[in-house]
């Protein structure tokens, strides 16, 4: 897995709230067996103004001017700025990704949906929940060229101003994330328990242990 | 010491390990494996060299691009041909039990699942999938992961989990005739909203929820999701243990009575205390049908379009407008006055056999409104088909100018060729009504499965209670 500790990066505002992932990457392009190549589909029916399809070249298509990646201020971002409820929808983790793949390593915002949440932290991409205020002011702030400086271990975020806002995160999916860690390898430090349940939960419930 | 709650029971039932910052690492009795989100999982086993832990708690089977048509000749998009055939190979290599598009068994995974009884009550249910929650209707802990954690729980039978709050919504009282399952979950996410539920399991409850059957038990834990919620139960009670008793995955013998036993305490105790609880009366919900692009965006069927102007936020306020802009229809604008182009019937949330008999009821005699372009009937599996066409049920829909289809996911999320044009308006009886969903610039709006039936022979919204008896043959 992908480590993430620091990032000083571009900051792309995108203001609605419950964007799914359904918007994030429409399924069309789920029907792929890969896991790259997804990021020129990244909010496809937003950013283009033609209909998306697997395995096509995105270069020449017909750019939805109005949608906020297509602004030239805001090209190379890498944080994405949004609203509540971020990812809710479908489970498919082609939406981080998308994201990770166009370039985009964290998103703020006031809540996830659960699943994407998850599904993030297995890619690399860090998902920062700040309150509902912090959100709004930092929306109200944000101006042409506008960076954030994150930084993993010490859990903050630096503003152009040099204003400090921490964020909270689990100590376990901290440390995953900072070492960019296997968490298969990890989980298989515990076989032996994981063996031991299987045990004991056999003989309360032989039923489930039939095929062994 | 409080009780515990139905998902606190289960939750200890399967904790593994547990770590310094609270989070568990939990065992999964379950996956349940899709051609969609899983051959990228089977690429990481691969790599690492690794097999699944426990091969046989794992079942596959390809939904959500097979065609509902024409099955016989294959699947003619070649993109969507690899992804199955990629299901297949991967079955077959790491000797994973799979129901083929060919298998009588197949269906969409969530239906099949109860259905053969692989799903149970007291298990985690895993699948990548997010409406893996419908299997919560039998007391499983079930939810939708992702395809990392597809791989995980392949490689070893775990996932690392930090548990969730407990949420009660009780519905109090019976439902109105007429009123279904699909209504009542409609109304609750229009009550709590489409993130009400984040970070919370919700454990339905209440008489209107004991009274419903399985299959309307399975339709609400089914859209928990779309409340926000990764998981949603509703205790064991003789409905469950009747539903389970005799099928194929279900225990025998002595098995089975010692499962009863232990399925009978899986609900929560008296004195369990929940996070947070929302009551509704079930006499004041209505047939539900939403007018916009998150499913909170639900009105009854003889109410109006909201107006923007009303709402609490801005950030509301938005979502409204852009919603009303993109679904094509003005605030104040009465619900039955919205013509349809496309209805849908099926999708895991109303595609088994008693959504099939609430549609076939109200069909039956009638004929669908020359304005409607297609009707599409798509049940949940080879068996639910297999069991409307012993009952006939075909034939009336057949009779109204439906389609009958084959199973699978067909125009739920429109991966395969079934899918709404722009701008056209479809009466489904799906879970999601967000931008593009059923096609591109396609316009959803939820229903059950009455209403969607009722909507294809009227031409625009209708409760089926309102039909014209005339057009009755
Ligand atoms: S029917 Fe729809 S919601 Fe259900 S599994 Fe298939 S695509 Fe997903």
């Amino acid at each position: 897995m992908k480590a993430f500790t620091q990032l000083t990066g571009l900051v792309a505002p995108l203001d609605r709230a419950n964007v799914d992932t359904d918007a994030i990457i429409p399924k069309q392009f789920l029907k792929s067996i890969r896991r790259a190549g997804f990021g020129p589909f990244l909010f496809d029916e937003w950013r283009y103004l033609d209909r998306g399809e697997p395995e096509m070249d995105c270069t020449h298509r017909p750019l939805n001017p109005d949608f906020v990646l297509n602004q030239p201020q805001y090209q190379g971002a890498a944080i994405l700025l949004t609203r509540e409820n971020f990812g809710c929808g479908s489970s498919r983790e082609h939406a981080p990704w998308a994201l990770e793949d166009y370039g985009f390593r964290a998103i703020i915002a006031p809540s996830y949906a659960d699943i994407f949440y998850n599904n993030c932290f297995k890619n690399g991409v860090l998902p920062i929940t700040l309150t509902s205020a912090q959100v709004d002011a930092l929306f109200s702030e944000l101006r042409p060229g506008y960076r954030l400086s994150i930084d993993l271990e010490q859990q903050t975020i630096v503003t152009p101003v040099g204003e400090t806002l921490r964020f909270n995160i689990d100590e376990n999916r901290r440390h995953r994330l900072l070492n960019g860690l296997d968490d298969i390898a990890l989980t298989l430090r515990y076989a032996d328990k994981i063996r031991a349940y299987e045990q004991q939960r056999a003989a309360r419930a032989p039923w489930l242990f039939r095929d062994a | 010491m409080a009780g515990k709650t139905l998902y606190d029971k289960l939750w200890d039932d399967h904790v593994v390990h547990l770590e310094d910052d609270g989070s568990c690492l939990i065992y999964i009795d379950r996956q349940l494996l899709h051609e969609v989100t899983s051959p990228q999982a089977f690429d990481g086993l691969r790599l690492n060299g690794r097999q699944p832990w426990r091969v046989a708690r794992n079942l596959a089977v390809a939904d959500h691009n097979v065609p509902t048509d024409n099955r016989a000749q294959g699947i003619s998009d070649p993109i969507s041909r690899l992804q199955v055939d990629t299901l297949d190979q991967n079955c077959r290599e790491f000797g994973i039990t799979e129901f083929d598009m060919h298998d009588i068994r197949q269906g969409i995974v969530h239906v099949i699942g109860p259905e053969q009884g692989a799903t149970l009550p007291g298990m985690t249910v895993v699948c990548g999938d997010s409406h893996t929650s419908t299997h919560g209707a039998s007391a499983a802990l079930a939810f939708g992961i992702g395809t990392s954690e597809v791989e995980h729980a392949l490689a070893t039978q775990c996932l690392v989990q930090k548990k969730a709050k407990n949420l009660l919504i009780k519905v109090n009282g019976r439902t109105r005739p007429g009123v279904t399952a699909k209504d009542i979950i409609l109304a609750i996410i229009g009550r709590i909203g489409a993130a009400g539920g984040v970070g919370h399991s919700i454990e339905f409850a209440g008489e209107a929820i004991q009274a419903l059957s399985m299959e309307g038990r399975m339709t609400v834990c089914n859209m928990a999701i779309e409340a926000g919620a990764r998981a949603g139960l509703i205790a064991v009670d003789q409905t469950t243990i009747d539903y389970y008793r005799g099928r194929p995955y279900s225990p025998k013998g002595a098995d089975w009575d010692a499962a009863e036993r232990y399925w009978r305490t899986l609900h929560s105790d008296a004195d369990a205390i929940f996070d947070q609880v929302v009551e509704l009366s079930a006499q004041d919900i209505k047939p539900q049908v939403t007018w916009g692009t998150t499913p909170d965006m639900v009105v009854a069927v003889d109410g109006v379009v909201p107006d923007p102007e009303h709402a609490s936020d801005g950030v509301k306020r938005e979502g409204m407008r852009r919603a009303l802009q993109y679904m094509g229809l003005q605030a104040g604008q009465k619900i039955g006055d919205i013509r349809l182009d496309r209805v849908f019937i099926g999708s895991c949330t109303n595609s088994r056999i008693e959504d099939l008999r609430a549609a076939a009821a109200v069909t039956k005699g009638r004929r669908k409104a020359a304005t409607v372009k297609q009707v599409l009937i798509v049940p949940g599996s080879g068996l639910v088909k297999r069991q409307a066409e012993a009952e006939g049920l075909h034939q009336i829909f057949l009779d109204a100018g439906f389609e009958w289809r084959e199973p699978g996911c067909s125009m739920c999320l429109a991966m395969n060729a079934d899918r709404l044009e722009a701008g056209e308006h479809c009466a489904s009886t799906s879970n999601r009504n967000f931008e593009g969903r059923q096609g591109y610039g396609g316009r959803t709006h939820l229903v059950s499965p009455a209403l969607a039936a009722a909507a294809a022979i009227a031409g625009h919204f209708i409760d089926p209670a309102e039909l014209p008896a005339e057009e009755q043959a």
